[in-house]
């Protein structure tokens, strides 16, 4: 893969981190294809192949609805929330089609409270070019921890 | 409750009804204990497995009544045998994944075996070596097995108990709640579609009284309140066991929209449209047989969930006074068409610890927890709808909530 490009993925990674991490959440959709798939699944579905997820969304346009949500109907007690993301790992490049994973690691802060980890994971995504630029057309957070404490709010 | 007042410790629960229930059942540690022996080991059944989650011999599940881990197995008869996790020699909680094929259980610790009815099979060295050590010549294996619960399996679903004398399970459910059980389990295969686990910051009662609570989904989910899924102007029923400790919500969704039950609703948003209609793609399925969601709450340990197309089973695992663990079960029938399984899994981000509609509750019930450890004396407000318990047609109504409380007080001597 020509540096350029990995720098590009890079940049994709360090963007979307910012994204998430400083509640730009209106943006958060624009890092995806029309067609998408955004999951954020137990490794232990995951690993036994059961299809269900904490959150499976199919469409750019289920992102919105998922911001809609965040932002305006679910009731929650607020947090910060700070992605650790680590160095991606390119598993294959082939017509235009990224494969890539990267470990991350989510922090939530909740007021009152002391920072504690909040979900630990891996990404596999599935990364495309559209007008220039680098986007998932697939981004499935595989989290290892058992349990979520209480619930997951914001995108990881 | 409108006047200052300074805490204090004293543990009385001051009025003789169940329609103000005192914060101090939700925090004290001695509560949570009696609780442990009295209700998740009392005459009660609890939820364990799903007969679809071990199909073959050998086959084991490992979960939790209250806080004991046993083990859901099936033996080479094909029977399903329950057992404590817990090594009969020195306590090992030998068996550590979710779930499993074995041929027997070996602890780890000192190799002792257990066939897949408990039974104690092999202890390394009973007699000694060169004469010398072993065990007393009165050692019967026979008389160290791991603990055998009690089971019921009805319909694909299975229940244990640790207590000697639990009914008949059809006697503990009772009729009503036993009709309501065999609309989702009337026998049909069942297709695990997955899990979601969660740790929830309050006291394990705070989820059957969400479940029970049919004022609240009208006012705290928008989903609920806009698409009418659950909302205070739906036809409904909400009905109990005649012991009043089950109970059944029942719903039937309508168009949703404005109207007199979203009239002062800050929960309602009139300007909401999803970008994605996939969400609610909702297909009429015929044994519904009318409700479009029923909810039941099986005294003590899981609460039954049909809410549209998506179909779960949610178990409850007490953590400590101020915690529990909710573990779904993701359910949809082995002859579901592949639109019918999508269409389950879709809607299933309505619910579980992430969903658009479940988060709220699991948030909410962190606060109601908070709110209770301020001042464990002071008592909840119930009295919606009246003081007295019986089943209702509105869902301005707590009479369900009332009805728990009434059971859990007599069998908790409160």
């Amino acid at each position: 893969m020509d540096t350029t490009t990995r720098f590009a993925i890079q940049d994709l990674y360090a963007d979307y981190t910012r994204c998430v991490d400083d509640s730009c959440y209106e943006e958060w959709p624009e890092f995806f294809t029309d067609e998408c798939l955004y999951r954020n699944v137990s490794r232990e579905n995951f690993e036994a192949g059961l299809p269900m997820s904490a959150l499976a969304l199919e469409s750019k346009a289920m992102l919105k609805d998922r911001v809609y949500g965040v932002t305006q109907t679910i009731f929650h007690a607020p947090y910060f929330q700070r992605h650790i993301v680590g160095i991606p790992k390119i598993i294959s490049e082939s017509d235009g089609v990224i494969v890539s994973e990267a470990n991350y690691l989510v922090i939530r802060t909740k007021l009152d409270s002391f920072s504690e980890v909040f979900n630990a994971g891996r990404y596999i995504d599935t990364i495309v070019r559209e007008n220039g630029r680098l986007k998932f057309r697939q981004r499935i957070c595989v989290f290892d921890s058992e349990l979520v404490p209480n619930s997951i709010i914001y995108p990881i | 409750m409108n006047h200052p007042q300074p805490i204090s410790f004293v543990r009385q629960w001051r009025d003789p009804g169940s329609s103000r229930i005192p914060y101090w059942l939700y925090t004290d540690p001695e509560i949570y204990r009696r609780e442990q022996e009295r209700i998740f080991n009392g005459p009660h059944w609890n939820y364990v497995a799903l007969t679809a989650e071990i199909p073959h011999a050998g086959d084991f599940k490992r979960t939790w009544i209250g806080e004991r881990s046993v083990i859901v197995v099936r033996d080479e008869e094909g029977n399903v045998n329950v057992v404590e996790n817990r090594c009969a020699h020195r306590a090992t909680q030998f068996c550590q994944e979710h779930s499993g094929n074995r041929k027997d259980f070996i602890c780890p610790y000192h190799q002792w075996s257990y066939d897949l009815q408990g039974n104690l099979q092999g202890v390394p060295f009973m007699r000694g070596i060169k004469g010398k050590g072993g065990m007393p010549a009165d050692f019967k294996r026979e008389n160290h097995g791991l603990t055998k619960l009690k089971v019921a399996v009805h319909n694909g679903v299975i229940f244990a108990s640790f207590h000697p004398d639990v009914p008949d399970f059809k006697e503990f459910l009772g009729p009503t709640m036993l009709k309501y059980f065999e609309r989702v389990f009337d026998g049909r295969e069942l297709k695990v579609l997955g899990y979601n686990r969660q740790r929830v910051a309050g006291n394990w009662k705070l989820i059957h009284e969400n479940l029970k609570d049919c004022y609240h989904p009208g006012l705290l989910h928008t989903w609920f309140v806009n698409y009418g899924l659950w909302r205070a102007d739906n036809e409904s029923q909400n009905v109990m066991d005649d012991l009043h400790r089950h109970s059944a919500m029942v719903t039937v969704r309508n168009q949703g929209g404005q109207g007199e039950a979203t009239t002062g609703v800050s929960s309602f948003r009139a300007d909401m449209a999803l970008n994605d209609g996939r969400f609610l793609d909702v297909e009429t399925e015929p044994w519904w047989d009318g409700p479009t969601a029923v909810i039941q709450s099986i005294f003590p340990s899981v609460i039954m969930q049909q809410q549209i197309n998506s179909v779960a089973v949610r178990q409850v695992i007490p953590r400590g006074p101020k915690a529990f663990d909710y573990i779904w079960t993701h359910l949809g029938f082995a002859d579901d068409t592949p639109e019918m399984t999508e269409r389950r899994l879709r809607q299933a981000n309505l619910f579980g610890p992430a969903g658009f509609v479940s988060a709220d509750d699991s948030e909410i019930i962190g606060l109601v927890e908070e709110g209770m450890v301020q001042d464990p004396e002071s008592e909840t407000f119930c009295e919606l709808g009246g003081r007295e318990i019986a089943d209702t047609d509105t869902h301005i109504s707590e009479t369900l909530i009332r009805g728990m409380y009434e059971y859990y007080r007599k069998v908790m001597e409160v």
